[in-house]
């Protein structure tokens, strides 16, 4: 299982002037959950579609159990479960049809096909739904579908884009069981992502990738490791009218502290990065204090994923305003 | 090639299944060559029996025909281009299917529901009195017209399916081409009763010898000098068509 399952070299790839993928290398253990984290527009649809055959890059290669995607695309297919962020599920067709219809397509023997159709179900927790229509099912079942489509042939790799995307809370939930199950079963996962908690979840091995470029690369835990860092929120006194003079005050005072290595404002909170926070938090309200500020609320905490993202591609993760991870 | 028959019959399950499952469109399909069958029929039976001699809507009924089939074959590419727009066909590119097998299917269920229709078209006409020359062979024959005519206009369908943007362009490409060519043709009128230009148009329009063929075996017989010019033009035509067909799309489906 230590033999790289999905190997990606120097892959490059232009849409006209647009710089879509600027050269990535990586690779991907056998068994492992692998993820590709980056905002939207950084490369990784475009990554996937390359290694699911749908596009050729400009430059570079890449394999999947050994099959170059480039030179024996056929071969690489057979080998690979492709879920697209979109859903693909058709409306007029049951879970039952979608299911031989992708067994058809993947050339599933007749003989296999009912026990491969009845394990996908239950994989997924669609037995019991097999006769009802799609366009009858929630978009978390259409999501387990879709899912449950990609396995029918049994693939080493399976490629998932987004798998979460407009899922609620339970369903996504749910659908990253199903992805967990999957691991354990053997599969080598190679997921997109927009979610921090989503990466953090579910990666082994984590890729940061924007701009075209992988800005990072190792396991969630090593790559918050590498921060060497530790964050103090502090917020002032809310709905005063000096409340935000104190935090623009605050921000002065704080940044001059010796153990204070950056003061960035978020809203109304203050963050500060030190090195120690047992050290830093007496200080930090002692300067409050001697200016006269009065506080809301004071807390500190390891970094989690926005700020390794933060960190190595020197932009906050800005996702439409939400602010989670 | 049993892998490609596998994944082509597949596919066409999902296509027959969506016709069963979408009565309303079908019906809506038929919607049209009907009403032109009873009131055009009706609305022209006194101005044109001079010209075309007796019965307007036997006379007018291969014209129909002709008309259903082009544009069910003419739309026939439609729902691969809303397939290319909403993911689905790129999913279905990810499996390791050949990639005629999505031509090949889409055809052959474009061409099953356009004979059902030509079928259903036919069985009106009975019902409303037109009697076929030819009895039950002519009835065979006009349906393998049907399918030579259908053939060549379902490939360029298809090639429109993938070269063009949006279906909102496929929409407007059929808007207008339909009726002009039905009218471009002798579909609804005879060849002579046309202006020079229009009927020079209609001379090399595949419709016209398919239309031509299929109104003499309802009106007067087997006429094998006809059928023979009907084949040779209809085949060319598919020939053509195909021909430009795989050229167009092989850099498509690679």
């Amino acid at each position: 299982m230590s033999e790289p399952v999905v190997r990606i070299e120097n892959l490059s790839k232009a849409y006209g002037i647009v710089t879509a993928l600027d050269g990535i290398s990586l690779e991907v253990k056998g068994g492992k959950i692998f993820g590709l984290l980056g905002p939207n527009g950084a490369g990784k649809t475009t990554t996937v579609k390359i290694l699911a055959t749908l596009i050729r890059p400009d430059g570079g290669k890449a394999e999947v159990a050994g099959v170059d995607v480039l030179t024996d695309p056929a071969k690489a297919r057979s080998l690979v479960g492709y879920i697209s962020q979109e859903l693909t599920v058709d409306p007029y067709l049951t879970p039952l049809e979608h299911l031989r219809y992708y067994a058809d397509l993947y050339h599933v023997p007749a003989a296999l096909r009912q026990l491969r159709i009845r394990d996908a179900l239950a994989l997924v927790g669609l037995a019991g739904l097999e006769d009802r229509r799609a366009r009858h099912l929630s978009g978390g079942t259409k999501k387990k579908l879709d899912l449950a489509c990609g396995l029918i042939h049994r693939p080493p790799v399976i490629i998932l884009d987004e798998p979460s995307l407009g899922l609620d809370v339970e369903v996504r939930r749910d659908v990253w069981n199903h992805i967990l199950r999957l691991k354990e079963e053997g599969t080598t996962i190679f997921l997109c992502t927009n979610y921090m908690d989503e990466a953090e979840r579910l990666c082994d091995e984590l890729a940061i990738i924007d701009h075209g470029k992988i800005a990072a690369l190792g396991s969630p835990a090593e790559l918050k490791g590498r921060l060497k860092r530790e964050i103090v929120s502090v917020e002032v006194a809310r709905g005063k009218e000096a409340s935000g003079e104190w935090l623009a005050t605050l921000e002065t005072a704080a940044a001059r502290l010796s153990m204070v290595r950056k003061a960035v404002k978020d809203g109304a909170i203050l963050k500060l990065y030190v090195d120690n926070n047992e050290a830093a938090l007496p200080k930090i309200l002692e300067a409050a204090a001697s200016l006269k500020i009065p506080l809301e609320s004071i807390a500190y905490s390891r970094p989690g994923l926005d700020e390794v993202f933060l960190h190595f591609t020197g932009r906050a993760f800005a996702r439409g305003g939400e602010n989670d991870g | 090639m049993a892998e490609f028959f596998q994944e082509t019959n597949a596919q066409f399950r999902r296509w027959m299944l969506h016709l069963k499952r979408e009565p309303f469109t079908l019906a809506f399909t038929l919607l049209n060559p009907i009403i032109l069958l009873i009131f055009m029929g009706g609305a022209f039976q006194g101005l044109a029996s001079d010209s075309v001699g007796g019965d307007y809507r036997s006379y007018l009924l291969p014209g129909i025909l002709a008309l259903t089939v082009f544009g069910n074959s003419i739309a026939g590419g439609i729902p691969l281009l809303f397939e290319r727009e909403n993911g689905f066909l790129l999913r279905l590119m990810s499996a390791p299917i050949s990639r005629g097998s999505i031509l090949v299917s889409r055809f052959l269920a474009v061409n099953v529901s356009t004979m059902l229709q030509c079928l259903l078209m036919l069985v009106l006409g009975l019902l409303f009195g037109v009697r076929i020359a030819t009895g039950v062979g002519g009835v065979f024959a006009l349906l393998v017209i049907s399918l030579l005519l259908g053939f060549g206009v379902t490939v360029i369908s298809l090639v429109l399916a993938f070269r063009l943007e949006n279906h909102g362009d496929f929409f407007a490409v059929m808007g207008i081409t339909t009726l002009p060519l039905t009218f471009l043709s002798s579909a609804f009128v005879p060849l002579d009763s046309l202006p020079a230009w229009m009927r020079a148009v209609a001379a090399v329009n595949p419709m016209t010898y398919a239309v031509d063929a299929m109104r003499s075996l309802i009106l007067t017989g087997w006429d094998a000098p006809r059928l023979l010019l009907m084949a040779i033009v209809l085949i060319a035509f598919d020939a053509a068509m195909f021909w430009l067909g795989r050229r167009a799309l092989s850099r498509h489906l690679a």
